[in-house]
């Protein structure tokens, strides 16, 4: 155990040192970054409309009260500081005074009231402002949110692009916010940077925003955001030079050809809040899955280092739980079903599933929520077929079809990439919270996982402001969720970011593209 | 008179058949699984039963399906195509900023293929079993069974890597600002590749079916007669023989105008040309029905209208089909 610690902690001052090394390059003025974008933005509004794709638009065009670092400490934005009563129950922004919106207009209290009651009407994350009971304006620059309950997650979803400040003499015009014709046109933002042109499947243009609040920033002229679906073609761009940057690459096989090329820099840092994982959920509610042995059985078959060394070739992390690894709450010891046959035909011998003259026990389906997840699905039925089980891999047509499928819980197992949004409030309670098992609802709880015991420990946690104590809760959230196996985490997806070495102070904190690049650079 | 009565019958079938693929493709979408509500939550990471229910209030999909059908049809009508659920912006608005990029593509891959095609048909035809003709028979069997994405991809790794003459994606480079020279000179630029590559499909058909038709006319009585009257092989053959050959090449040519939408959807996907291919395929993976049915009724419209129009060209160059009027 010590022996490892060590090594993580060795590779941990590499990974610093080489980042200290990255950014002592002298931050430049001017030009204009070629950026990639993999699908085109419904519209550039973050407030009504989630998402990594809005986001590497909205977190440009729209500021949010605060940010955060790479390692995950809250910093000032447009709130320059805050205060939190020790009840935790009200929280206090002090704005900034100079702040103004794209079209010259101040940003006031009003703003930020009316860009979170926005939120809490449109956004499809609930839980972000749930115990918002009220934000109260006692002057223009100051904003005190009202709490029913202590809210740890508050500060992660203040951030990024979760809660964008948009301006009331705009969006406040009675039309409905989801389809106000401002979203994609004449956007009147907060952020570092204004709408020059949207031009849905072809590009999205920002330049730079010369009131912007912070002095001196941002540091490049435009950004031009072309919307290259194909990945092949976009490796070839960033090959080439004709793109200079991209985020959220995740063909392990494009990856590792763009490594090999001395003018990119390949990382796979700054997606530890987004927090993508791919996993094998269960239906636990009907079927041969219901049976928590045969969910374990099936975790003991499906070989992960198959998973990550011949199918990701190496791009992708561990990943051992719910909870994306590094961050505050991410429990790695828990059971890791580490690939052992003969115990998965054992677990299912003593539970009484004998095989029959074919070898096998009994049948079941996998399905896959993305084109890129057919290998895994395939491999699982290979791989599962050594324990007896007949696996039927069945495709989807695309993903309407698959939701469909999975939130009627009209499935046994399915293979699926889901992000946890920053805090655990946010994007992981809903995956098993027995309260939240709605037919219809993707990404809602799926596997009809139902366990008190873990629903007290959500609950509790979503409340305690002490990160030690949130910590330990988690803690034991996840080694019992890791027992019971209503889904089985095998790796993190491997987003990587890669950019041309002209580029500095590239967005590799915890948001990645989602988080204002005013610090980003032509060197 | 009889030209005025066709043109009339023509219309009167053409706006049945556009009901009729309203009804059909409305049902279609109506039948896969899953709506726009799911597409829009796999664009934010996240679904909440509200807001799906809002969704499919807004866009009226909680109706039953003769009423959603009807509501359309009479807003079709009024030549109302509606509003986009995904891009939230006018169908009709979306679609007409597309046109011109296929347009270009198409008509320019068409052209090539048209004058490349029959050039090389008529001189295989020419000397059917000699080696040129065989190389043209491979290039043509090539060209049509090659994948399109991969054709594409190969060229991109050729001409945009290997030897960086040509650019990856898009119509044109944003950043290119100048005289109407210069601009079109960078789309001309970005035109190169992707127009090789969807020329590539119709060149085999093109110079297959002219290849066919030359021979069968070369072996026709008045070629035989033309001969014996001493004219020189190159006035038989692109004087007489040609113009009568062109005639099927021709009708092909003019059923080709659908792939305005069809045949340009993976070219248009490898190289991000920003057509109506590109905008069909989002809009049918994200179940945007009023987009999709958009597409669909503007693609029948140019189906149509490019069938009017290889008659009218063929009733030009083809005096047996002027004989009934």
């Amino acid at each position: 155990m010590n022996k490892i610690f060590t090594v993580v902690a060795a590779f941990a001052v590499a990974i610093a040192s080489m980042t200290s090394y990255v950014t002592a390059d002298e931050a430049k003025r001017g030009g204009t970054l070629r950026a990639a974008l993999a699908q085109t933005p419904r519209h550039l509004n973050p407030a009504v409309q989630s998402g990594i794709v809005t986001g590497f638009p909205g977190a440009q065009l729209f500021a949010t009260p605060i940010r955060y670092d790479e390692n995950w400490n809250p910093q000032p934005y447009l709130a320059k500081s805050w205060d939190v009563s020790d009840d935790g129950l009200t929280v206090t922004l002090h704005l900034q005074e100079n702040a103004v919106f794209h079209d010259g207009v101040p940003i006031k209290s009003s703003d930020i009231a009316f860009s979170l009651e926005t939120i809490k009407a449109n956004h499809p994350f609930k839980t972000m402002f749930a115990p918002v009971i009220e934000v109260q304006t006692p002057d223009e620059h100051t904003a005190v949110l009202k709490l029913s309950q202590p809210h740890p997650a508050l500060f992660l979803a203040m951030s990024s692009q979760l809660m964008s400040i948009i301006p009331e003499h705009v969006y406040g015009d009675g039309q409905d916010p989801k389809s106000h014709p401002q979203n994609s046109n004449n956007v009147v933002g907060s952020g570092p940077f204004k709408l020059v042109e949207f031009v849905p499947d072809e590009h999205v243009i920002v330049e730079r925003f010369d009131d912007f609040f912070m002095e001196n920033r941002p540091y490049l002229d435009r950004i031009v955001m072309r919307i290259i679906k194909d990945p092949a073609a976009r490796t070839i761009a960033l090959e080439n030079g004709e793109i200079q940057f991209s985020a959220f690459e995740s063909i392990a096989r494009n990856i590792n050809r763009m490594k090999e090329n001395s003018n990119l820099t390949v990382t796979p840092e700054g997606y530890a809040a987004i927090g993508p994982l791919d996993w094998l959920a269960f239906n636990t509610a009907e079927g041969k899955t219901s049976d928590v042995r045969v969910r374990q059985a099936i975790a003991y078959a499906i070989d992960k280092n198959f998973i990550l060394n011949a199918i990701m070739l190496g791009t992708a992390q561990d990943a051992r739980t719910g909870i994306y690894p590094g961050g505050p709450n991410y429990e790695p010891n828990v059971e890791t079903y580490d690939l052992d046959i003969d115990k998965a035909n054992q677990i299912l011998d003593d539970a009484g599933y004998a095989k029959g003259s074919d070898g096998m026990r009994f049948a079941l389906t996998v399905d896959f929520g993305w084109p890129g997840m057919k290998d895994r699905a395939e491999y699982t039925k290979a791989a599962l077929k050594k324990i007896g089980i007949d696996v039927t891999v069945r495709a989807s047509a695309d993903f309407p079809t698959w939701a469909k499928r999975i939130s009627t819980h009209d499935f046994d197992m399915t293979w699926d990439t889901v992000f946890n949004w920053g805090d655990p409030v946010i994007g992981v309670h809903r995956t098993y919270q027995s309260s939240n098992i709605k037919k219809g609802v993707i990404w809602s709880n799926t596997q009809q996982y139902s366990n008190p015991e873990v629903d007290a420990l959500m609950e509790e946690a979503g409340k305690e402001t002490d990160q030690a104590k949130r910590t330990a809760l988690y803690s034991k959230m996840q080694k019992i969720i890791a027992d019971e196996l209503p889904l089985y985490p095998t790796n993190t997806l491997p987003y990587h970011t890669v950019f041309s070495n002209d580029v500095g102070g590239a967005p590799l904190g915890i948001w990645a593209t989602s988080s204002p690049m005013d610090m980003t650079y032509l060197k | 008179m009889k030209l005025v009565f066709a043109v009339i019958q023509r219309v009167f079938y053409a706006a049945i058949l556009l009901l009729a693929v309203i009804v059909l493709n409305f049902f279609m979408m109506h039948l896969a699984p899953g709506d726009i509500a799911d597409s829009i939550a796999q664009t934010m990471g996240g679904a909440d039963e509200e807001i799906m229910k809002e969704i499919r209030a807004d866009y009226g999909l909680d109706k039953p399906f003769l009423t959603q059908l009807g509501q359309y049809i009479f807003k079709v009508a009024q030549f109302d195509l509606g509003y986009s659920y995904f891009y939230t912006q006018p169908v009709t608005t979306l679609i007409l900023a597309k046109i011109p990029a296929t347009l270009l593509l198409v008509i320019t891959s068409q052209i090539l293929a048209l004058i490349v095609g029959v050039l090389l048909g008529v001189q295989s035809a020419k000397n059917p079993n000699g080696i040129s003709s065989f190389v043209v028979s491979m290039l043509a069997l090539f060209g049509y069974a090659a994948p399109v994405f991969w054709t594409g991809i190969l060229l991109l790794i050729a001409f945009s890597l290997k030897i960086p003459i040509f650019p990856v994606a898009g119509m044109y480079d944003v950043m290119v600002e100048g005289s109407f020279f210069v601009e079109a000179l960078d789309v001309l630029k970005h035109l190169v590749l992707p127009v090789v590559t969807l020329s590539s499909i119709f060149l085999a058909l093109y110079s297959r079916l002219c290849r066919a038709s030359m021979m069968e006319v070369l072996g026709s009585d008045y070629i035989r007669t033309a001969k014996a009257k001493g004219l020189s092989r190159n006035e038989i053959i692109y004087k007489h023989a040609l113009k009568n050959a062109l005639s099927p090449v021709i009708t092909l040519a003019g059923l080709q105008l659908s792939a305005v939408v069809s045949g340009a959807v993976l070219v248009e996907a490898v190289y991000s040309w920003p057509g109506l291919g590109t905008l069909a395929f989002n809009s049918i993976l994200s179940r945007d029905t009023p987009t999709i049915l958009g597409i669909l009724f503007f693609s029948s419209l140019v189906v149509i209208v490019g069938n009017l129009l290889t008659d009218l060209v063929l009733r030009l160059i083809d005096p047996r089909m002027r004989g009934s009027e």
